[in-house]
């Protein structure tokens, strides 16, 4: 009976790496637990309750941003709303409170929300850019050309090769150095909200000033009318002042705050209706002082559309797969020092249907490369992943040595917009230095320390495998 | 004539090379890929089955992206509501998402994996490549 079991069994099904894989990647019995993929996020973000919330390494000033709210909101429906609502009505509270939860939303939303973040590229994809923009096809340690230009509607435009990213970054997009991310619609990288501004998250950035505008007027009006009223019940405005000293606290956050909040609203408003962004504005990259024709390829030429399509536009899916699962990983150590992202074999539950035939065959891919490139006739039983097949092809890429493209760092002393981006316009903000918020594309020098390592042998490599 | 492969087939194929079809920004940001043919490609499937799997594609990304009133009311209803429904509703966006990626897989099925090659969705490329996948002819269906 014991023979007949063992024979009923499938012989394809044991045996080969195969079905191991396979096994492995359904089944994660073996001891080591599944990562998901922002566990290895190579940029600086931070993660929180498992890949659902994400933020900028360095938060900034986000706690002091949400303690301003509270504090303000906290103090005005706590001791001037008791006496607006006798005086007046009682939709005072009701209004306060809706524009305070607005506000509240939209900034988590706007802090927590992926900005728009292209994904590295893959090793295959990296050594394919530089293989096409390497003409001679020798084995020199060239930089690839930084540039390509493309027509977008009759408009010539540059895109440029990111060192970090390893890919021709897509038009308006930007590598943010404090997220070490490259980010689709950069707008700036904003230390109140503790995030970058980019395409997915500027409408409720949009969303955040505006509702944060209308907050701050109407605590200002509801404070001034609030001392007013007292003072003319008591006999003096420093009477009034006096029983009511919270009033004063939340007027001075209130008055320093509106100039930059209005402005910064003002601004961004112009710029929903321009289709810019603040990083083209800054370099101004579509102004007509250049002396040719050029002006904004992206925008549609209408006032309406263009806010429309900024805002109400369709909402773009996240990129990065945050939560998805890592295939299993026998050796951890091939994710090398400047953290090349493994394979995204796995992905959300739209592409399950493909996720499992596609898993199986790069996997049998991947370990039948090996068994052909080291030991013919000898299948190698572990899932090897690209980085362990890489550590045997060595290419380095060394950063141009440019000077800064921008002209960002020169001009913020001068330029007008200094006084709408220090964004929240207290009198910290006052001293903050704008450096932070506009210092939006990478340097040179930082993607010299992650040089990719690979060979060049382009032979070793499994694009052309022989 | 190449042999005819199933799915199932390549298993036990090896990769060749692949092919990156990159993205086309003539339009602007939009997302649609070059239908340039690769020359890499053209000893293994026809130049206008491959074009036309590119151009459906890129047609199921502009519908994605159409701005139109269901894209405008979906928006504005999200901002009405603090964009708090992101976190409940599928956009539509993610709903043309699922059927881009039920494309890709009957493509591949039918045209891509008896030929031997198999698309990769974009969207695991972070919307920069179309990947395709070049299997060895030799070692499919000698096992």
């Amino acid at each position: 009976m014991k023979n007949c079991e063992y024979q009923q069994i499938d012989p394809r099904a044991l045996g080969t790496s195969n079905t191991r894989t396979s096994t492995t990647l359904k089944l994660p019995k073996n001891s080591q637990r599944l990562r998901r993929k922002w566990e290895v996020f190579p940029g600086k973000n931070r993660f929180y309750c498992d890949g659902r919330i994400m933020l900028a390494r360095q938060c900034g000033v986000l706690p002091l941003t949400i303690g301003l709210i509270f504090i303000t909101s906290g103090l005005f429906f706590t001791f001037d709303c008791p006496f607006l609502v006798d005086h007046l009505t009682v939709f005072i509270p009701v209004i306060g409170g809706v524009l305070f939860v607005f506000v509240i939303f939209t900034l988590l939303q706007t802090s927590f929300t992926d900005p728009g973040i292209l994904p590295r590229a893959l090793p295959d994809e990296a050594a394919n850019i530089e293989r096409q923009i390497d003409n001679s096809g020798s084995s020199t340690y060239r930089p690839p050309p930084r540039t390509k230009e493309i027509l977008i509607n009759d408009q010539v435009v540059k895109l440029k090769y990111c060192f970090t990213c390893k890919m021709f970054r897509p038009p308006r997009t930007s590598h943010c150095s404090l997220c070490d991310n490259c980010v689709e619609r950069f707008d700036h990288h904003c230390p109140w909200v503790g995030n970058c501004v980019g395409k997915r998250n500027y409408r409720f950035f949009y969303a955040f000033i505006v509702s944060l505008s209308f907050l701050t007027s109407f605590i200002f009006g509801c404070v001034i009318t609030h001392l007013t009223l007292r003072s003319q019940d008591e006999n003096g405005i420093i009477q009034a002042i006096q029983d009511s000293p919270a009033s004063v606290v939340e007027l001075v956050i209130c008055f320093f705050s509106i100039w930059s909040i209005l402005g910064l609203s003002g601004f961004h408003t112009y710029l929903v209706a321009a289709n810019l962004t603040t990083n083209e504005d800054i370099k101004g990259s579509w102004s007509s002082k250049r002396g040719e024709e050029s002006g904004n390829p992206y925008t549609y030429n209408n006032i309406f559309t263009n806010c429309c399509v900024v805002l109400c536009g369709p909402m773009p899916p996240s990129l990065i797969d945050r939560r998805g699962f890592l295939p299993p990983d026998d050796a951890p150590q091939t994710v090398t020092s400047d953290t090349e992202l493994p394979p995204f074999m796995s992905k959300n539950d739209a592409n399950m249907c493909t996720q499992g035939t596609k898993e199986l065959l790069e996997s049998m891919a991947h370990s039948t490369v090996i068994q052909s490139t080291c030991a013919p006739g000898t299948p190698k039983t572990a899932p090897v992943t690209q980085e362990s097949l890489l550590r045997t092809v060595s290419i380095t890429v060394s950063p141009p040595n440019r000077p800064h493209s921008t002209g960002c760092s020169g001009r913020q002393a001068r330029h007008p917009i200094d006084v709408s981006c220090s964004q929240k316009g207290n009198k910290r903000a006052a001293l903050h230095t704008h450096k932070p918020m506009l210092h939006v594309p990478s340097t040179p020098y930082s993607h010299g320390r992650s040089p990719l390592t690979l060979s060049d042998a382009p032979d070793m490599g499994f694009i052309p495998l022989n | 004539m190449a042999e005819t492969h199933s799915l199932q087939d390549l298993r036990q194929a090896a990769v060749a090379s692949k092919v990156f079809v990159q993205r086309d920004y003539s339009s602007g940001t939009i997302c649609k890929f070059q239908t340039k043919f690769p020359a890499e490609l053209e000893s293994r499937i026809d130049k206008q089955q491959f074009e036309e799997t590119v151009q459906t594609l890129n047609n199921l990304y502009a519908e994605a992206e159409k701005l139109g009133g269901r894209s405008y009311l979906e928006g504005c209803l999200a901002c009405l509501t603090a964009y708090t429904i992101f976190l409940c509703m599928e956009t539509h966006y993610e709903k043309v998402l699922k059927k881009i990626a039920k494309y890709i897989q009957e493509q591949n099925e039918k045209i891509y994996a008896p030929l031997g090659l198999l698309l990769t969705d974009p969207i695991e490329r972070g919307l920069r490549v179309v990947e395709i996948i070049i299997f060895e002819d030799r070692s499919i269906g000698s096992r």
